[in-house]
């Protein structure tokens, strides 16, 4: 048959019931103040790697809690430990434990 | 006084603590309004009927309590009001105080939620007669739950229903009812959607903590756009995950709706019989916004409570003593009541 160019898109949606969630379980076990991320930005903002690469830690910890898991492992990798953003989290989230945590858990 | 909820009570114990002759009218047969359906209290948990026992305190034997009393009309002659009721009796007043609070906004309205069409999809209301009665908390056919969902801002800030605003009491009480819910069951998940947190509240934001840290409650910044049943009646939720940027999907064994205030029907009776103006939300318009919060545009009848806008029920006693002292200056003639303020739009 001639390929016409149809093909079926892949879904953006993202499925609660069907996402695996075991990871982020792991981590929150391993670091319980991920509970603690109200998604302000503050870390990405005052991220020496986010201000040069796509890095973001707020994006990471909401990938993670509704179990979307892609390119969550290599982002981890990107973190430099520095911790600055330890230093200004409001909610106390215990930042470089908890991307040790992620690089522990997440493959 | 008109209506004996939160701020009626507490508005005529403190004049009949000043001794002046205080009638209170109130078309239930019991004092306590909206309080008495409601168990436990943000953000302490304390028990409402704790509450209701102490305003009782300054009621009982000190106030003329008159229940089961539906008013017909409300007439001016010479400075006194006379008040006529349902039951055929007559009360004149000097002054009278609006207190007739507010109703809760009805979820069928907002059709696509599926209130009153899906069994599994309730009102905060409903969650807390749960609670009050002691019943377990059940899906229609009678299990626990796994998954809960609270729906934030239902009846609230949207214009698609009328009330742009904001119920002020809805984003802690969905909190509160989510820790009681993992209190009760440390095995049911809980998602709460919202638009924004709005913790303003002196503990409230300790209490949002908390219910992250302690129980584990997820939060999700999205509307919910629609629900629909599944097969095995559970609700599907669909709304976009606004800090992922993506759409998302899932099931809730029970949906709970957090439902919020709009100007009771008593409200809106009343200020017809006196010639009370209304707000653009509908409820009583107070002489300003800043300083006159108790005064009406009818000398001589003043407001207290959620007449004129959402409130607390630390909100509603502390406007129930401010309209108190409001009401006697006014009776003694006092120069401060003849205060005024440029009129703003």
């Amino acid at each position: 048959m001639p390929d016409f160019g149809f093909k079926l898109q892949k879904d953006r949606q993202i499925d609660f019931d069907a996402n695996d969630r075991s990871a982020t379980r792991a981590i929150i076990e391993t670091e319980p103040t991920f509970r603690l991320c109200i998604a302000c930005g503050t870390c990405t903002a005052c991220c020496s790697a986010g201000n040069f690469t796509d890095f973001s830690l707020r994006r990471m910890i909401t990938g993670l809690k509704r179990g979307n898991y892609e390119g969550v492992r290599a982002m981890a990798d990107q973190c430099m430990l520095c911790g600055k953003c330890q230093m200004l989290c409001p909610r106390g989230v215990s930042t470089r434990k908890l991307v040790l945590a992620i690089r522990k858990h997440i493959r | 006084m008109i209506g004996g909820g939160i701020a009626g009570m507490e508005s005529s114990a403190h004049l009949a603590a000043m001794d002046y002759e205080v009638t209170l009218l109130e078309k239930d047969s019991r004092l306590g309004g909206k309080l008495l359906k409601w168990e436990r209290l943000f953000p302490t948990m304390r028990l409402g009927s704790e509450v209701l026992a102490f305003l009782n305190q300054g009621v009982e034997k000190h106030v003329a309590v008159h229940c089961n009393t539906e008013i017909t009309e409300i007439h001016r002659k010479a400075a006194a009001f006379h008040i006529h009721t349902a039951t055929g009796r007559t009360y004149e007043a000097d002054a009278v105080l609006v207190t007739t609070g507010y109703d809760l906004f009805d979820a069928r309205k907002k059709e696509e939620y599926g209130y009153g069409i899906y069994e599994n999809v309730i009102t905060s209301a409903e969650l807390e007669a749960m609670f009050a009665e002691g019943k377990p908390l059940h899906t229609a056919d009678g299990r626990i739950p796994k998954r809960m969902g609270f729906i934030h801002c239902v009846g609230s800030r949207d214009e698609k229903v009328g009330n742009v605003y904001c119920s002020k009491v809805c984003c802690v009480t969905a909190v509160k009812q989510a820790i009681e819910v993992k209190e009760k069951h440390p095995e049911t998940d809980i998602y709460c959607f919202y638009m924004d947190l709005r913790m303003y509240g002196m503990h409230f934001e300790a209490m949002y903590k908390q219910a992250q840290e302690k129980y584990g409650i997820n939060f999700i910044r999205g509307r919910l756009s629609e629900a629909c049943e599944n097969i095995d009646h559970s609700v599907l939720l669909k709304a976009e995950d606004t800090l992922s940027g993506r759409p998302l999907k899932m099931s809730v064994d029970l949906l709970v709706l957090m439902v919020g205030f709009i100007p009771s029907e008593g409200t809106k009776a009343v200020g017809k019989m006196l010639g009370l103006e209304f707000g653009v939300n509908r409820f009583f318009k107070t002489c300003d916004q800043h300083t006159l919060t108790n005064v009406s545009n009818v000398p001589g009848v003043f407001f207290a409570g959620a007449c004129t806008a959402p409130k607390t029920i630390t909100n509603s006693i502390t406007d129930a003593r401010a309209a108190a002292a409001t009401i006697a200056t006014y009776l003694e003639g006092k120069a401060i009541s003849a205060r005024t303020i440029e009129n703003q739009k």
